[in-house]
C-alpha cells in the first residue's frame, strides 16, 4: 500500500499523474516536464516534497549525537540556521545527503525518502550504543512540506505569509503562523531557483492549498504546481547530487565534490578514510558533459576515451532550459579535465561529449 | 485515452495500421504520455528491413529511452522526417502526424494477428 502525502487530493484535482516513488504515491507530472521546468525557471512552481523524511532530534546530548553522525560541525550552528550535510558510513560511503536545521528546543533533520527508514535505523543505533541522552522522532507522517521555487516566488510568499523573506539569508529559516497554524519557512531548494521549503501541519497543508488549486489553474498563474519529473530535470541543470545517481554508499563526499559540506579537522563517522582520501585526492571525480547531439545518456552508461572506459553516466537528461543534452558522469581524476572530448555509450551506439564544469544553469 | 479500433497494437505500444500492403507504425496515446516529453526519436532509413517483434528504433524523453517494436515483416518505404526537428509531434499527435514508419510488408495477414484494441488496453491494464 503506497502511503500518500496530504496533497493527495490536491494533486488529483490538478489532474497529476501519480507514481510510486520510495513507497509514496507522488505526482511525476500534471502538465508537461519540460512545461513545468520553465514555468519555474521562469515564474514559479509548487512541489510537494512531504515524502521526505523529517526526523526531529532533542535531548541534552543531540548536539553531540549530530557531531559524530553529520560531516558538518554543528556546534557553532545558530538558531535559525540550516546546513546540507553528509551521513557516513565507517568507509566514508556517503548514507544520505540531509539539511540539518538548529530550533530552540530540537534539531531537524530532512533526509531522503528513500532512505528514512535506513537514516533512523542509523542514529538510533548510534545513539543506543554510545548511549546519547537524545530522543529521535520521525515527524514525516504528521506534517506536510512543500518547495516554492522560482524568481516570482519570494514577493509572492513574503506578501502571503507576511514574513520579509527577501531579509532572510539563504539557508535561513524561520516559524510563522498562518490561520493560527504553525509553520516554518526555509530560504532553499533543490532547483538552482530562489525559493523557499515551508513545513506546516499535515491539516493545514491541505487548507492551504485548497485556496490556491483554483488560482493555479489559471494559465498564467504565477505559480504553478511541478512534478518530480521537473525537479529531477531542474536540479540536473544546476548540478545537484540525487541520492542514488550521484550519491550512493560506495561513493565518498570527497569525490563527489562535496568537500565544502565536509569538515576533516573534526571527528566524526567516516572521517579517517575521507582523510587518506582528501590527502591522495580522489580516484574518480564527479564532472559535466555536454553531448553533441540530442540523445540523452542515462545512468550506467559507459565514458570512454578512445576504447578505455574512463567512467560511468550517473545522471542525463535533455536539458529544457538550455535546450541540449546534459549529464553527470564519475570520471577517472586523472582524465576529468573541463574542455576534453570523450564518448558515450548510449546503448551500443556512441555519442560524442565535452567534459563540462558543473552547474550548467545559473540564474 | 483514445484507442482506436481501425489499427492493431503491440503490447510494447506501437499501433499498426494497415491500408493495401503497406501498414503505417507509430506509438499509442498511452506511450506517448507514459514517455512524456519527447526528445529524440531514432528511426531506420527508407529500404531498410524491419522484422515482426524486433526493434526498429528508439524513442527518447526526459524520462526514458524505449526501443520501437515492428509486429510485421517487411521494407521501410517511408520514415516521419518530421519527427527529427520536432520530435514533440509524438506527444502531440501519437495517432497522426507522430507517426513513425511505414512499411511494405510481406504477408499483409501479419496485421490482422496483432491485438485489437481491446485487447491492447486488457494485456497493458487500462
Amino acid at each position: 500500500m503506497l502511503k500518500r502525502t496530504p496533497l493527495y487530493d490536491f494533486h488529483v484535482s490538478c489532474g497529476a499523474k501519480m507514481v510510486d516513488f520510495a513507497g509514496w504515491e507522488m505526482p511525476i507530472l500534471y502538465r508537461g516536464i519540460v512545461e513545468e521546468h520553465l514555468q519555474t525557471r521562469a515564474s514559479g512552481s509548487l512541489f510537494d516534497v512531504s515524502h521526505m523524511g523529517r526526523i526531529h532530534i532533542s535531548g541534552s546530548a543531540a548536539v553531540t549525537l549530530l557531531d559524530k553522525l553529520l560531516t558538518r560541525n554543528v556546534s557553532q550552528q545558530r538558531i535559525g540556521q540550516s546546513r546540507y550535510s553528509l551521513v557516513c558510513n565507517p568507509a566514508g560511503g556517503v548514507l544520505d545527503d540531509v539539511i540539518v536545521s538548529k530550533h530552540a528546543k530540537h534539531w531537524l533533520i530532512v533526509c531522503n525518502a528513500s532512505n528514512r527508514e535506513k537514516i533512523l535505523k542509523h542514529i538510533t543505533g548510534v545513539r543506543d550504543s554510545a548511549g546519547f541522552d537524545a530522543e529521535i522522532s520521525d515527524q514525516t507522517e504528521s506534517t506536510a512540506m512543500v518547495a516554492v521555487q522560482g524568481p516570482a516566488v519570494i514577493s509572492l510568499l513574503s506578501e502571503a505569509l507576511d514574513i520579509d523573506i527577501k531579509s532572510m539569508k539563504r539557508y535561513a529559516f524561520e516559524n510563522g503562523t498562518y490561520m493560527m497554524s504553525r509553520f516554518t519557512l526555509f530560504r532553499s531548494g533543490y532547483t538552482g531557483e530562489d525559493g523557499a521549503e515551508v513545513i506546516v501541519s499535515a491539516g493545514t497543508a491541505q487548507n492551504m492549498v485548497k485556496s490556491l488549486s483554483g488560482e493555479m489553474s489559471k494559465p498564467d498563474a504565477p505559480i504553478k504546481p511541478a512534478g518530480l519529473g521537473a525537479r529531477d530535470t531542474l536540479r540536473l541543470e544546476a548540478g545537484m547530487p540525487l541520492y542514488g545517481h550521484e550519491l550512493i554508499e560506495s561513493v565518498d563526499p570527497i569525490s563527489a565534490g562535496l568537500n565544502w559540506a565536509v569538515d576533516l579537522t573534526r571527528d566524526f563517522i567516516g572521517v579517517e578514510p575521507l582523510r587518506i582520501i582528501a590527502a591522495h585526492g580522489p580516484a574518480k571525480k564527479l564532472v559535466g558533459l555536454d553531448l553533441h547531439g540530442p540523445r540523452i545518456a542515462r545512468q550506467g552508461a559507459a565514458v570512454k576515451a578512445g576504447e578505455a572506459i574512463i567512467g560511468e553516466v550517473t545522471s542525463g537528461t535533455f536539458s529544457p532550459t538550455l535546450k541540449r543534452s546534459i549529464a553527470m558522469a564519475f570520471v577517472d581524476a586523472a582524465r576529468a579535465n573541463d574542455g576534453d572530448n570523450v564518448d558515450v555509450d548510449l546503448r551500443g551506439a556512441s555519442a560524442s561529449a565535452k567534459i563540462v564544469a558543473l552547474p550548467f544553469y545559473k540564474r | 485515452m483514445p484507442v482506436p479500433n481501425d489499427r492493431r497494437y503491440l503490447q510494447s505500444h506501437e499501433w499498426h495500421q494497415l491500408s493495401g500492403d503497406i501498414v503505417t507504425i507509430g506509438i499509442t496515446q498511452i506511450a506517448a504520455d507514459e514517455l512524456t516529453d519527447i526528445t529524440y526519436v531514432k528511426l531506420p532509413a527508407v529500404g531498410a528491413t524491419v522484422s515482426a517483434n524486433a526493434p526498429f528504433g528508439e524513442v527518447e524523453s526526459v524520462k526514458a529511452t524505449s526501443d520501437l517494436n515492428s509486429g510485421v515483416s517487411g521494407t521501410v518505404t517511408a520514415v516521419n522526417t518530421g519527427l527529427i526537428a520536432n520530435p514533440g509531434l509524438v506527444n502531440a499527435d501519437p495517432l497522426g502526424k507522430g507517426w513513425m514508419i511505414k512499411v511494405k510488408v510481406t504477408d499483409p495477414g501479419q496485421v490482422a494477428k496483432l491485438l485489437s484494441a481491446d485487447e491492447y488496453l486488457e494485456k497493458t491494464g487500462h
